[in-house]
């Protein structure tokens, strides 16, 4: 299972970075929702991975580390989640202003030559 | 009042005048002066009544603790040199404010010049009543701040601004040079009380850091007061105010240097590195300054010079380390202080009412100006050191100082003539400004014919004056007692016998005086011709040009340097910057990892689930996809970003985060009708038909690299994060969490307990950042100006409307009407449905998955579907939303119930629990935290909707180039209709 983790992170950091360093707003944007994802599940699997062991307590339980997964990195990743839906729509406005101020829509305000 | 009290007032009295002043409305200039005036004479009033006090010799102090454990306290001292010093800055504060009440135009803002001169008095007698060096310092610093604003108070004068940068950058060097030697000091006495430094005198003298804490501080010193080589700011910050020229450049900002060396005098003075330093800058600036003096042109410009030939002579004395010579500095401090206001003040009143202060065109004023004229005359005549005035009295004993004997050195047996010469030199630019100012012709050509100020614009040179001649025919009487209690404190037992009387016996000070007084009349004389020239500067000026080295020093280092730098270093484009960014994480990631290694690789502790593989196999192809199409595809990345998104949400339901999964479902939701919006205001990019094409050759070898980046980034992370994900969990606070999240949160949702109770104050920050987002998007949209080719309207769009209207039975807009007929009605049904899960996610969530964070955005979704079935207009009539009200009531229901348990006497945000019995519903969890939970749903609602509709209005707004095109069209067709 970590293996598979692993991969997809890698990936998906990687599919983010490429599109963190394009020419066009909407690909860093794209990029960055790719990369805090990444980040999301980075944060989470440093708690390890476990199956149906959510941290919700049940009455009755004797041995808690063993029934239940670590909520720190949750509790983390949740507002990192929402944070995170914050900055795209920061960053999505500021590009269109971007786009309507200078009529390109190039990360640097004009188009490369210029 | 208690003393302590007292003290503090006189400081702060000041500082809240300021305030005051800045508030009152622009033409308010005499309840301003009225105002400055009352806080001046408040604070002279209250530290005179001081003197009884601590005549005996005992200095008051107030001291506030603030940072014990660092030395750091805020105390206020005052002993007699304060007093003597208090007095000044107040006294002349007073009448440089009933001055500048006549000086200043009713044109020019009054408020911020009443403003800047009442803190300026402030940090000044912040200066002088500090009893701890870090505070003093500080004041220090404000004064150099408030001088930089007072000198560039008329803003669009050029030469104004150039003296305000010039003196703030040289005395803020200054600043930084005296607060290291005070560090340094605070190093050796282990303490930066003054008290304590002082008694510590030995120690410094003694410590191998001496001589840097002397060069550290008189480099302070010398900046402030305008030594020589650091004078040249002086007399560019006469494009301040007359008013300004005559309280800080002359009476008070210009003293700090000296009073601080005076100041520490008991403890720094008496060696022969202070001899060396102190009295060499000291003569040379005395020197230079009268010298320079002579052939100024401008009457403030002679002033200025003269000041800081003052200064030197003043440092000079301090230099001597002699017990007397700091008696003669004390006293000239003082005096100078009184007769060079006065003639600044008669230098402005001078430019007043002629319009001019260069000597060249001034002539003869006497005849216009008698009493003007007097009073300057005898104030100058103090200046030159003429008997019977105060200047003569320092001056003798000035003169006599420099004839002692002190450390046989070249350099003081050199110091009588030099002391002579200034003195010719003084006699000599104290009789140009009079001659040159009042006798003579009549004037020919000046741009005002010239009359007697106002009478209470001349009383403060009046009072200055009068005080001059008491203090030059009987000084005991007068200043004995003040002069007596100011030396004390500073010398305590070390005060030396000495005697203020005017005439002492024919002694060779007398001589000297003589010679200088006639040798400054013949040399006054004898530079009529080279004067009459007209000529800027002296003869030989070249020799001594230190501004024009500072301009060349500036231009150096705050342009080509700068420029230098940052065209090597900097760029302003976005992809080198983020490349940068990624490969300096790259090499710290790679850095300790080669150092150390990752160790040995363990096998994964659990075995590979062919579900999950599968379901990671599509999200690898989204996020894969979402790379390849962003440029050309958006809609098509936007939904594959989507994909990855799910799968990121299968994984944490997976993986035992029930939370999680809730929040990155929803959120997912929102993200993509936000970026969904913001599709349209992007411009068309059609594969292959683009513009793009004529890229460089280069362009692939960049994508080439960039994609070498992201692999190596991708790999490096993938090996990371299995490499940690396959080592046994280490302990950590969570086990605390979950150990007490019911016993002492109240709740079974250990996530939810950590964010509303256990770390509620992070989460109280979040949602702040989250409304303060949601504000900017809000405010930014409001100025929102789409580019040209995307404010028309959409093609999809344009093509049914263009079949409606072919169709006389359609009318606009049916066929997106029609095509929408079934989702908006079940998306009307929804709402409801919608809204119901929201609060059944928020009320539960204490004990199951959900809280505030998800049941707010689930409520958002529930608005946001009714805009999308039916349109913004549609819902707008029918449904008021009003996010910025939800975000404030959320916020301050969040921070309401953290302060709901300071009555209870617990920190804040300290929660409370119990169980309810709720009829129909049942046993039900009461927590203060689901108050607290409560508000962060209202805030993120608040948020999500009020960004998401702030996007939607765009496209129902009529953007103001649509507008003018439309009024384009209309001019268009209007001639052709007209013909």
């Amino acid at each position: 299972m970590e293996i598979i983790l692993a991969i997809g992170i890698g990936v998906l950091t990687g599919s983010g970075v490429w599109l963190l360093l394009r020419p066009r707003t909407f690909q860093v944007i794209i990029g960055l929702s790719l990369i805090s994802y990444a980040v999301n599940l980075f944060i989470f699997g440093m708690g390890r991975l476990r199956t149906g062991a959510p941290p919700i307590l049940h009455e009755g339980v004797v041995d808690a580390t063993a029934r239940y997964v670590d909520p720190v990195p949750q509790a983390l990743v949740l507002t990192a989640i929402v944070i995170g839906f914050a900055m795209t729509a920061l960053f999505l406005v500021v590009l269109l202003a971007s786009r309507g101020l200078t009529g390109t829509d190039h990360v640097d305000g004009r188009e490369q030559g210029q | 009042m208690p003393y302590d009290a007292l003290l503090v007032a006189v400081v702060s009295l000041p500082f809240v005048g300021s305030l005051v002043a800045a508030l009152l409305p622009a033409n308010a200039r005499n309840a301003e002066a009225w105002l400055a005036g009352g806080v001046a004479s408040t604070c002279l009033v209250l530290s005179a009544s001081l003197y009884s006090v601590m005549a005996s010799g005992e200095a008051v102090v107030a001291t506030t603790n603030w940072l014990p454990e660092f030395g750091l306290s805020f105390t206020l001292r005052i002993d007699g040199f304060a007093w003597l010093f208090t007095q000044i800055v107040a006294g002349i504060g007073l009448l440089v404010v009933l001055y500048s009440r006549y000086y200043m135009s009713p044109k020019d803002p009054v408020p911020r010049f009443f403003a800047l001169l009442l803190a300026f008095m402030g940090s000044m007698l912040g200066i002088v009543l500090s009893g701890n060096l870090i505070q003093l310092v500080f004041f220090w610093e404000l004064t150099s701040l408030l001088s930089f604003l007072l000198i560039g108070y008329w803003h669009h004068n050029a030469a104004a601004r150039d003296g305000a940068r010039m003196a703030l950058t040289v005395t803020s060097i200054g600043g930084l040079s005296l607060l290291v030697g005070v560090l340094l000091i605070g190093h050796i006495v282990g303490s930066y009380d003054l008290d304590e430094v002082l008694e510590a005198a030995p120690l410094i003298k003694s410590h191998s850091l001496y001589v840097p804490v002397v060069v550290l501080i008189t480099l302070g010193a010398f900046t402030k007061s305008a030594q020589f080589p650091f004078h040249f700011w002086l007399p560019s910050a006469m494009a301040a105010p007359t008013p300004v020229s005559a309280y800080l450049h002359s009476a008070t900002l210009v003293k700090a240097g000296v009073f601080l060396l005076a100041r520490l005098w008991p403890a720094l003075a008496g060696t022969d590195a202070w001899f060396l330093i102190v009295v060499s800058v000291g003569l040379a600036t005395l020197l230079i300054g009268a010298y320079l003096a002579i052939f100024q042109h401008d009457l403030k410009g002679l002033l200025a010079y003269s000041t800081i030939s003052h200064l030197g002579l003043i440092t000079l004395l301090l230099g001597l380390g002699s017990p007397l010579a700091a008696v003669a500095a004390i006293f000239h401090m003082m005096n100078h202080a009184t007769f060079k206001a006065s003639l600044f003040m008669a230098a402005g009143i001078i430019d007043h009412e002629s319009g001019t202060r260069d000597i060249r065109r001034l002539s003869g004023l006497y005849r216009f100006m008698p009493v003007t004229a007097t009073l300057a005359m005898v104030a100058a005549a103090a200046m030159a050191g003429v008997p019977l005035l105060n200047g003569f009295l320092s001056k003798e004993m000035f003169f006599a100082e420099t004839v002692e004997d002190h450390v046989g050195t070249i350099l003081d047996h050199m110091l009588p003539y030099g002391a002579t010469l200034a003195g010719a030199f003084s006699v000599a630019y104290s009789l140009r400004f009079i001659h040159g100012a009042f006798f003579g012709p009549p004037p020919t050509d000046l741009p005002r014919t010239p009359h007697e100020p106002p009478h209470w614009m001349r009383f403060p040179i009046e009072l200055l004056v009068l005080l001059c001649l008491i203090v030059g025919v009987i000084p005991g009487i007068t200043v004995g007692a003040f002069l007596d209690t100011a030396v004390r404190s500073v010398l305590g037992s070390a005060t030396p016998a000495y005697s203020l009387a005017v005439w002492h016996g024919f002694t060779l000070p007398l001589v000297m005086s003589v010679i200088a007084l006639a040798g400054g009349v013949a040399l006054y004389l004898a530079l009529q011709g080279y004067l009459k020239k007209g000529i800027e500067g002296p003869p030989f000026s070249e020799l001594i040009r230190d501004q024009r080295i500072f301009d060349r020093i500036m231009v150096v280092l705050s342009w080509r340097f700068a420029s230098t730098i940052a065209g090597f270093l900097g760029t302003r484009r976005l992809q080198p910057q983020l490349r940068l960014l990624v490969g300096t994480a790259l090499v710290a990631a790679a850095v300790p990892l080669t150092l150390r290694g990752l160790g040995t690789w363990q096998p994964a502790p659990s075995a590979i689930d062919p579900v999950l593989a599968l379901v990671w196999l599509v999200g690898i192809v989204c996020a894969l996809g979402a790379a390849w199409q962003a440029k050309y595809h958006r809609l098509a990345a936007l939904i594959l970003m989507g994909g990855a998104g799910l799968v990121t949400c299968v994984t944490f339901i997976w993986l035992s985060a029930p939370d999680l999964a809730l929040t990155q479902l929803l959120v997912e939701i929102v993200t993509t009708v936000l970026l969904l919006l913001g599709l349209r205001w992007l411009p068309k990019r059609v594969q292959g038909a683009d513009a793009d094409l004529t890229e460089s050759a280069l362009a692939p070898l960049r994508r080439l690299r960039d994609l070498i980046v992201a692999i190596v980034a991708g790999g490096g992370v993938a090996m990371l994060v299995y490499a940690v994900m396959t080592r046994p969990g280490v302990g950590n606070i969570g086990q605390y969490f979950i150990d007490n999240a019911y016993t002492k949160g109240g709740g079974r949702n250990v996530v939810n307990v950590i964010l509303v109770d256990f770390r509620g104050f992070d989460t109280l920050g979040e949602i702040t950042v989250l409304g303060v987002v949601a504000l900017t998007v809000y405010a930014l949209l409001r100025r929102f100006r789409p580019a040209a080719d995307s404010v028309e309207t959409p093609e999809q769009q344009r093509t049914q409307n263009r079949y409606d209207e072919a169709h006389p039975e359609r009318r606009r807009g049916a066929t997106i009407a029609d095509s929408m007929m079934v989702p908006s009605v079940v998306m009307r049904l929804m709402f409801p449905t919608v809204t119901v899960v929201a609060l059944f996610l928020l009320l539960r969530g204490h004990d199951q998955p959900g809280g505030g964070f998800v049941a707010g955005i689930t409520m958002a979704v529930a608005f946001i579907l009714q805009y999308m079935a039916f349109g913004t207009r549609w819902v707008e009539d029918r449904l008021r939303i009003l996010p910025v009200r939800w975000i404030g009531a959320g916020l301050m229901l969040a921070a309401l119930t953290g302060i709901a348990a300071w009555p209870f006497a617990r920190p804040f945000l300290t929660s409370y629990f119990g169980y309810a019995e709720l009829p129909l519903v049942g046993k039900t969890p009461v927590a203060s935290a689901l108050a607290f939970d409560i508000g962060v749903f209202a805030l993120v609602v608040g948020a999500t909707v009020l960004v998401l509709i702030a996007l939607a209005h765009q496209s129902v707004r009529t953007h103001r180039a649509v507008r003018s095109a439309a009024e384009a069209a209309e001019v268009a067709v209007a001639p052709v209709e007209a013909r």
